[in-house]
């Protein structure tokens, strides 16, 4: 087994070392394209680490990117860029947990209602804050990073966040929210912290939404609430999540590279009825592939390597 | 002060009103739709049309749009939901499928709407002159728009406590299952009931157009508000929907015009957080789960 996760740990680590040369092709098109590709691959990965197990939906992508991306555009020129972001983690991670706190603790349903108006909220207050406090709506953002600079730190997330997804699933934190996602009766009365366990896991995953925006804010030079808060990345991630499988680490990856490739290819050639086809494509995936692509694969392994196929009583 | 009080209390009416369609469809049927608000602006829209193009009265279009919504909900419920319903084992997992769904609705829905018209604001003017109300001054066209939602929310209550069919789908919201030991056809009950709803949202939205500027892109708000009044209320509670939706509409009021209204989508989540952490089923809800 241990030789097992060495070599697939030098594998990962050579296909590391091979994606951090994408910059050196020294064609613009191609980085922008990688840099959306790992950032939807972050972002949907992170929304599978609490949403896959639990199997609480939350719409509240777009909201801890926004807030990233605004830290960037107030402190950004302000503070050396590591404290930054560091800052941004660190308010992402308060915002979730309150979230998380008020609304965990309770039936999933609450979760989701909040969630899906938690970037409105968001937005109306950085609005409110803007115009009655601070008397600016939209800022600039001036700061010495380079799209090779951001492809970096994507990449660094990348790495970081399937490391650490890797490490929770293999923890009692894991094992925990996955009891939790089968039936949360039984977690409790199994001794765990459904709550703690719940929060906690939510927290992480905001954390590196709203990481990504921080990262992703240097990119657009002018920043305004529309902007940052745009409801479009919420949609885009779940459909990714869904399509890939979220109840697999590597599930969401399956969904985001096909799904920003095809994104790309729709948006340039249909601006206007952009927002149709991808809900269009978001329903055909709800009625046909209910467990996504990962779904998808397990079945087949299952039936080809003859073995019965288990059902998991919901 | 009293005139802030009466524009919360329309305005309360108003919610109470949008969130009625939204606890039938939720409390009955067993569907959470996200994408509720998204009907209520394409009944909107509709009015508008009817009444810039065809110079039909929205109280005349009400009598058009609202069955249209009916059938056109009942049909969505058979196509698009019923095999959502068929495959969920129970109803959590019918709830996250119902979720995801109607979201994405949501966005079909949106989407058809701005490649019809466009993202601009859309108003049209209709009894658009003020009235004595209570000794305050009035716009006639909120006004009248209050008194039909008294009617329909009278005609409602009437119908779902006086009638047969009414007391069968307060049967179907209390336990499904019970409901069907006593000859209740439940997946008929939950698809009319849907349909209802629908209906009910597209009487808000053409009543709302008549006061309200509205986007292709302002449903979220509208399916937001009447998420927040519903849970509030009490899941399939029509009487909490109405205090629900007043206590929404006065705080929302009070807080525009003493603090500020750039504050008052905050001051919905204040309220909603503040009465699910006192009493999470609910403010006349009873606590089932």
């Amino acid at each position: 087994m241990s030789a097992r996760i060495a070599g697939f740990g030098a594998t990962a680590l050579a296909a590391l070392a091979l994606l951090a040369l994408v910059p050196r092709l020294g064609n613009a098109y191609y980085l922008a394209l990688a840099i959306s590709l790992l950032q939807y691959t972050v972002l949907a990965t992170a929304w599978g680490m609490f949403s896959g197990p639990t199997r609480y939906v939350s719409l509240a992508t777009t909201a801890f990117f926004g807030v990233g991306a605004y830290t960037v555009a107030v402190l950004g020129e302000i503070l050396p860029w590591p404290l930054v972001l560091l800052t941004a983690a660190a308010l992402g991670a308060i915002v979730a947990g309150i979230v998380g706190l008020s609304t965990l603790r309770l039936s999933g349903v609450y979760f989701v209602i909040f969630t899906f108006g938690l970037t409105e909220l968001i937005r109306q207050l950085v609005v409110w804050f803007e115009v009655n406090k601070s008397r600016v709506l939209g800022r600039y953002v001036f700061v010495n990073i380079t799209q090779a600079d951001i492809y970096w730190q994507l990449l660094v997330l990348t790495a970081a966040v399937f490391l650490l997804g890797w490490l929770i699933a293999r923890s009692r934190l894991g094992f925990a929210l996955r009891v939790i996602g089968e039936d949360e009766t039984v977690a409790k009365h199994c001794g765990i912290n459904t709550t703690f366990a719940k929060v906690a896991l939510f927290t992480i995953s905001a954390t590196v939404m709203t990481l990504v925006g921080a990262i992703m804010a240097p990119r657009w030079t002018y920043i305004e609430p529309s902007i940052a808060f745009n409801s479009m990345i919420s949609f885009q991630v779940l459909i990714m999540a869904l399509l890939g499988g979220a109840h697999r680490l590597w599930g969401p990856v399956l969904g985001a590279v096909p799904l920003t490739l095809l994104f790309e290819l729709l948006s340039a050639r249909f601006p206007n009825t952009f927002t149709i086809i991808l809900g269009c494509i978001f329903l055909l995936i709800v009625y046909m592939l209910p467990r996504g692509v990962a779904g998808l694969f397990e079945k087949l392994s299952t039936t080809a390597g003859g073995k019965p196929t288990q059902r998991v009583a919901a | 002060m009293t005139n802030a009080i009466l524009t919360g209390l329309m305005l309360g009416g108003m919610y109470a009103l949008i969130a009625m369609g939204l606890t039938l469809q939720y409390g009955v049927a067993r569907i959470m739709n996200l994408s509720y608000g998204e009907f209520l602006i394409a009944a909107a829209f509709a009015s508008h049309w009817l009444f810039t193009g065809w110079a039909i009265s929205p109280f005349v279009g009400l009598a058009l749009v609202v069955p249209l919504a009916f059938v056109l909900n009942f049909a969505i419920y058979k196509l698009l939901l019923t095999p959502l319903v068929r495959r969920a084992p129970n109803r959590d997992a019918l709830e996250v499928d119902s979720i995801l769904a109607t979201f994405g609705l949501t966005f079909v829905i949106q989407g058809s709407m701005l490649a019809l018209f466009g993202g601009a604001y859309y108003s049209y003017s209709f009894l658009a002159f003020p009235v004595q109300f209570l000794g305050e001054t009035v716009a006639a066209n909120r006004l009248a728009a209050l008194g039909i939602t008294i009617l329909l929310g009278l005609a409602l209550y009437a119908a779902l406590t006086r009638t047969r069919a009414g007391t069968a789908v307060r049967a179907v919201a209390v336990d499904p299952f019970a409901a069907q030991l006593v000859a209740i056809n439940v997946p008929q009950a939950s698809a009319l009931t849907f349909a209802l709803g629908g209906a009910l949202v597209a009487a808000a939205g053409v009543l709302v157009s008549t006061f309200l500027t509205f986007s292709a892109s302002s449903g979220v708000v509208f399916t937001m508000k009447a998420l927040i009044v519903v849970v509030m209320g009490g899941v399939g509670n029509m009487l909490g929907c109405l205090v629900a939706g007043l206590a929404l509409g006065l705080s929302e009021a009070l807080v525009a015009s003493y603090v500020d209204p750039g504050l008052t989508l905050a001051v919905n989540f204040a309220l909603f957080l503040a009465v699910l952490l006192v009493k999470p089923a609910g403010l006349l809800g009873r606590a089932t789960r």
